[in-house]
C-alpha cells in the first residue's frame, strides 16, 4: 500500500538528524516518563521508532484516503448554510479518518491527550498532508494554534480547550479584516468587557478567515478603547458552543477550494482573554505567525512533491518523437530543477522546524526545572536562528513551489492545462502560498533584520568551515563564492546609507542570503548521503549560483538614483 | 451501556498478489515466500466492534486468534488499531486442525475468557475461504448467529440489540441480533484500515510472556508493571481441550487431492461507447437483476 512516509528516502532522512535526537531527549525529560505515561517512549531509539511509526500511519492515510478524496474536495468544495460552513464530502471523511487515528493535537502534552511529539515530526506531517491535499493542510495545520492556548492561556483554558483539539475539535487564527490585512495593527474588532458576566464581548468582522467555523477561534481585537496602534489589541479565545459568530461568506477562490476562507459576523460573541491585556499582536500573533508560516513552508515542500510526482510520472508515459519525454533534454532539466528545489526547500524546512522545536522544549523544559547556563545559551541561540531561519523557508519554499507546479504544468504539455489531470489543481492551490501568513514581500521585511545585522553572512561562514565529504568541495567552493557574492552585494548596499535603496534591494539580499544556506544544507544532506542527494545538490548549486549571480550583477549595477525609473509617478 | 465484544483475527499469507514465482512446482502457493497478515475480513469485524467501542464508551473489545507463536503479530496490530486485551491460542497439539477443531478451540478459549455480549469474525479467510468457522464457533458456544454481514450499529440500548445489514446476493436482509451471538462480516459500513496513534504508541511492546524473555526494549520487571502490555498465551491444556478434538486428531477433514486449475474466459463481448452498445448493456444488466 503507499505510504507517503515509508516511500520517501529524503523525509526519512530528515529524522535521523542529530539535533532531533536532542529535541527527543528535552520532549521526554531524559526519557524518565515511561513510568508514568504508558504512551511514552523508553529511550533515544525507541523515541526514534514511535516518530516513525506516527509517520508511517499518517504516511498510510495521506498517500490513499486523502489524495483520493483531493479532486471531489476540489470540486465540491465547501458550502454556507444559514451562517454555518459544511466542508465537502471529502474533507468530513479526511477529518473522520486522523480523528478515528489519533492525529490531532500532536505536539500537545499527555495530560492533554496529546501525542507529545516534536514540532519537526509535526511538519512532516504537515508535509505529506500537503502533498495529498494542500487546502486540507490548512484544515489540520491551524491545531498548533493550540499551542498558544498551551503557552499562554489559564489553567482553566487549557483544561478545557486543549483535550478537544487533541480529539479532533478545528481551530482558526481570526486576525485579518478588511482594512487590516498585512498591517494587522490596524485591526478593529472591538473587545469590551462585561463586568457582569465577566467575559468580553466581541463585535464587528473578519474577514479572509481560514477555516472560518471552526470550533475554537482565536481572536486578535481591540480591547483598549481609542487606540489605533498594535498596543492596543489582545488576544482572545471564542468557543463556537457559545454562539455569537456567523459565517456571512465563503470565498471563492483560485485554489484550496476545500478550506473555507470566510468573513465573519462577531456579534456580542462570548470570549476569553488569552495571556496578558495589549500583548496580543506583540507578543502573541508574532508566535502564532511564526509557527503558521513554518506551516505553510511545510505545505509548500508537499505541494513540490506532489507537483513532481505527477509530472515525473506524465513524463515517463507519454512518447514523442519515438520515445518518453522523460527522455528529452528539455524535460528531464525540468524535472531535474524541480527535484532540487524540492530537496532544498525540504532541508531548509527541517532545519528551521529543529531549531523552533529546540527552543521550544527548551522553554518548556525550565516550566519544570531550572535550566543550566549552558542550556539558556542554547535556547538563546535557537530561539534567533528559528526566528532569521522562519522567513526564510516560508518566502523560498513557497516561491519555489509556485515555480515548481508551473514546470509541472509545463511537463504535461496541453494535458496539463486541462482539467483531468492533478497538476493543475497543485499549480492553482500553491498559487496562495507566498501570499497568506504573510506574503512574500513581509518575509522579506522580517528577514531583512537578518541580513543587515549579519547573521546570515555568519552562517555562511559557519557552514563553509564544515567538513564536507570529499568529492563534494567543488560544489561547497561554489557556495562559498556565493556567500561572497552576498557580501560584496550587501555592502554595495550598506555604503549607500539608503533606506530606501535598502528596501528596493531586500528581496534579492534575502534570497541570495537564503540560496547560499540552501545550498550549504544540501551540501550536508549529501555528505550524509550521497547516493540520495548526488543529482540534487548538483542541480540545485548550478541553480543558485546562477540565481545569485544575477541578484549580485542587479545591485552592483544600481545606485540610490536607480530608483527614479521605478517610483509611482514614473509607473 | 458497555459492550462487550470479542474479536476473533487469524493471520493468514497475503494470497492477494501471487505471481507465479511465489508457486511451488505442483501449483502450491509458497505461504513461507508471502507476507504474513491479518485477514482481511477479519479487519471488517474488528473495524465494526472498534467503531460500537468508539460510540459507546466503556465497552471493550478483547481479541483472539489461534496460530504459531508468531501469530502475536496479528493480536498486537489489532491492539493497535484500538483493542483492549488480546489471547493468542498456540500449542503444537493445535496444529493441522481443519474448521471444526480450530471452531472447537476457539469456542473453548471464548468461553475461558467469559462469554461477552458479541463475537466478531470475518465471513471467510483469505486462505482456507470456507467460511465454516464464524458459524460452527456459534454453534459450540449455543448463540444466534450472522453471516456475510457488511454492518452493524446499537438498535436498542437497554437490551444491547445490534441492528445487522446481511448480505444476499443483489439484495440485503435487515436483521436484529440479541445478544449472545456470533457476527461474521464480509464487509464494514464503519471500514478504518488505520492504526489508531494514542494506540500504537501503547501497545507498541506488547508481547507474549515467550516474547517478553528476550524483548529487546524492555526488562521483564518493566512488563511486570505494565500487565496491558501482556499478550495472554494459553495451550490445549488451558482451555480444557479434549486431546482426540484438536489437531490432526480431531480433523475430520481430508485432503485427497489439489489441482492446479487456471481459468480462461468463456466469451464475452467487447462494447464500445455508441449508444446503441449502452442500450445493450443496459438491457443485459436490467436482465440479469430481473431474473
Amino acid at each position: 500500500m503507499a505510504n507517503h512516509f515509508t516511500d520517501n528516502p529524503a523525509l526519512q532522512f530528515e529524522l535521523q538528524h542529530p539535533l532531533l535526537e536532542r529535541i527527543a531527549s528535552l520532549k521526554e525529560q531524559d526519557f524518565s516518563l515511561a513510568d508514568a505515561e504508558p504512551e511514552a517512549p523508553f529511550s533515544l531509539a525507541d523515541a526514534k521508532d514511535s516518530y516513525a511509526r506516527v509517520l508511517a500511519t499518517m504516511g498510510a492515510i495521506t498517500a490513499t484516503t486523502m489524495k483520493a478524496n483531493a479532486e471531489g474536495v476540489d470540486i465540491e468544495g465547501p458550502s454556507l448554510d444559514e451562517g454555518r460552513v459544511h466542508y465537502a464530502q471529502g474533507t468530513k471523511h479526511n477529518l473522520l479518518r486522523l480523528q478515528q487515528a489519533g492525529l490531532y493535537g500532536m505536539i500537545l502534552p499527555r495530560q492533554y491527550g496529546g501525542l507529545n511529539i516534536p514540532l519537526t515530526v509535526y511538519t512532516m506531517c504537515a508535509e505529506m498532508i500537503g502533498s495529498a491535499d494542500p487546502s486540507f493542510c490548512n484544515i489540520w495545520s491551524l491545531q498548533d494554534c493550540a499551542q498558544a492556548i498551551y503557552e499562554f492561556g489559564t489553567e482553566e483554558q487549557k483544561a478545557t480547550l486543549l483535550s478537544r483539539v487533541a480529539k479532533g475539535e478545528t481551530l482558526s487564527m481570526d486576525l485579518t479584516e478588511p482594512d487590516a490585512g498585512s498591517d494587522l495593527q490596524a485591526a478593529m474588532l472591538r473587545a469590551t468587557y462585561d463586568a457582569d458576566n465577566d467575559c468580553w464581548r466581541l463585535n464587528g468582522v473578519k474577514r479572509f478567515i481560514t477555516n472560518g467555523d471552526a470550533n475554537i477561534h482565536l481572536v486578535l481585537a481591540r480591547s483598549e478603547e481609542g487606540t489605533t496602534d498594535a498596543r492596543g489589541l489582545s488576544l482572545f479565545i471564542y468557543d463556537a458552543n457559545d454562539g455569537g459568530v456567523d459565517v456571512r461568506r465563503i470565498e471563492h477562490k483560485l485554489g484550496v477550494h476545500g478550506s473555507p476562507t470566510c468573513e465573519l459576523v462577531y456579534n456580542n460573541a462570548r470570549a476569553t482573554l488569552c495571556g496578558d491585556r495589549k500583548m496580543g499582536l506583540i507578543k502573541y500573533v508574532m508566535s502564532l505567525m511564526n509557527c503558521a508560516r513554518l506551516g505553510i513552508a511545510a505545505q509548500s515542500v508537499g505541494l513540490q512533491q506532489a507537483a513532481l510526482e505527477e509530472a515525473k510520472n506524465y513524463a515517463a508515459e507519454r512518447k514523442q518523437f519515438g520515445k518518453t519525454i522523460a527522455e528529452l533534454a528539455p524535460v528531464y532539466q525540468m524535472l531535474g530543477n524541480m527535484q532540487a528545489r524540492l530537496d532544498a526547500s525540504r532541508t531548509l524546512l527541517y532545519e528551521t522546524a529543529r531549531y523552533v522545536d529546540l527552543y521550544k522544549a527548551l522553554e518548556a523544559t525550565s516550566r519544570w526545572r531550572k535550566l543550566e547556563p549552558e542550556e539558556r545559551k542554547e535556547l538563546k541561540t535557537a530561539a534567533r536562528l528559528a526566528d532569521c531561519l522562519t522567513p526564510l523557508a516560508k518566502l523560498m519554499n513557497a516561491e519555489f513551489a509556485i515555480q515548481s507546479c508551473y514546470d509541472g504544468l509545463q511537463v504535461h504539455g496541453g494535458s496539463g492545462f486541462m482539467m483531468e489531470y492533478p497538476i493543475q489543481r497543485l499549480m492553482r492551490d500553491a498559487r496562495v502560498t507566498n501570499i497568506y501568513e504573510g506574503t512574500s514581500q513581509m518575509q522579506v521585511v522580517a528577514a531583512l533584520r537578518y541580513v543587515t545585522n549579519g547573521t546570515y553572512t555568519a552562517l555562511h561562514s559557519e557552514w563553509s568551515n564544515k567538513a564536507v565529504a570529499p568529492e563534494l568541495l567543488p560544489l561547497q567552493a561554489k557556495a562559498t563564492a556565493m556567500g561572497t557574492a552576498y557580501e560584496t552585494a550587501l555592502a554595495h548596499v550598506k555604503a549607500t546609507e539608503d533606506v530606501e535603496y535598502l528596501d528596493f534591494c531586500a528581496r534579492a539580499l534575502v534570497e541570495m542570503a537564503a540560496l547560499t544556506l540552501m545550498a550549504h544544507l544540501l551540501l550536508y544532506n549529501a555528505t550524509q548521503n550521497y547516493s540520495l542527494f548526488e543529482h540534487s545538490v548538483q542541480a540545485f548549486i548550478l541553480l543558485a549560483e546562477s540565481e545569485t549571480m544575477r541578484h549580485h550583477t542587479a545591485i552592483l549595477s544600481s545606485s540610490p538614483s536607480t530608483l527614479n525609473a521605478y517610483r509611482p509617478s514614473k509607473i | 451501556m458497555k459492550l462487550e465484544i470479542i474479536v476473533l483475527l487469524k493471520q493468514v499469507p497475503d494470497t492477494r498478489n501471487v505471481s507465479e514465482a511465489l508457486m511451488t512446482a505442483e501449483g502450491l502457493v509458497n505461504r513461507n515466500a508471502l507476507p504474513a497478515i491479518v485477514n482481511p475480513q477479519d479487519l471488517f469485524a474488528l473495524s465494526e466492534a472498534l467503531s460500537l467501542k468508539s460510540r459507546y464508551p466503556g465497552s471493550v473489545v478483547r481479541l483472539l486468534t489461534m496460530g504459531p507463536p508468531s501469530a502475536a503479530d496479528v493480536l498486537r496490530e489489532g491492539l493497535w488499531r484500538g483493542a483492549d486485551s488480546a489471547v493468542l491460542l498456540s500449542d503444537r497439539a493445535l496444529g493441522g486442525a481443519d474448521t471444526l477443531a480450530t471452531s472447537y478451540a476457539l469456542a473453548l478459549a471464548i468461553r475461558k475468557m467469559g462469554m461477552p455480549d458479541f463475537i466478531f469474525c470475518g465471513h471467510q479467510s483469505l486462505d482456507g475461504d470456507t467460511a465454516h468457522v464464524g458459524p460452527q464457533v456459534a454453534e459450540f458456544l449455543g448463540v444466534d448467529q450472522v453471516t456475510n454481514c457488511k454492518g452493524v450499529s446499537l438498535l436498542d440500548q437497554d437490551k444491547k440489540e445490534l441492528y445487522a445489514v446481511q448480505k444476499r446476493h443483489a439484495k440485503q436482509a435487515m436483521l436484529s441480533v440479541a445478544p449472545p451471538a456470533l457476527v461474521a462480516f464480509s464487509g464494514s459500513s464503519s471500514w478504518n484500515d488505520t492504526y489508531n496513534a494514542h494506540a500504537l504508541l501503547t501497545y507498541k511492546h506488547a508481547a507474549t510472556k515467550r516474547e517478553q524473555a528476550m524483548h529487546p526494549v524492555l526488562t521483564p520487571a518493566q512488563f511486570e508493571s505494565r500487565p496491558y502490555l501482556t499478550i495472554e498465551q494459553w495451550d490445549a491444556n488451558d482451555i480444557g481441550a479434549e486431546g482426540h478434538r484438536i489437531g490432526l486428531q480431531g480433523s475430520p477433514t481430508r485432503v485427497v487431492h489439489t489441482e492446479a486449475v487456471s481459468f480462461t474466459p468463456k466469451g464475452g463481448e467487447q462494447l464500445t461507447d455508441s449508444d446503441a452498445d449502452i442500450a445493450h448493456l443496459v438491457d443485459a444488466l436490467t436482465a440479469l437483476n430481473h431474473g
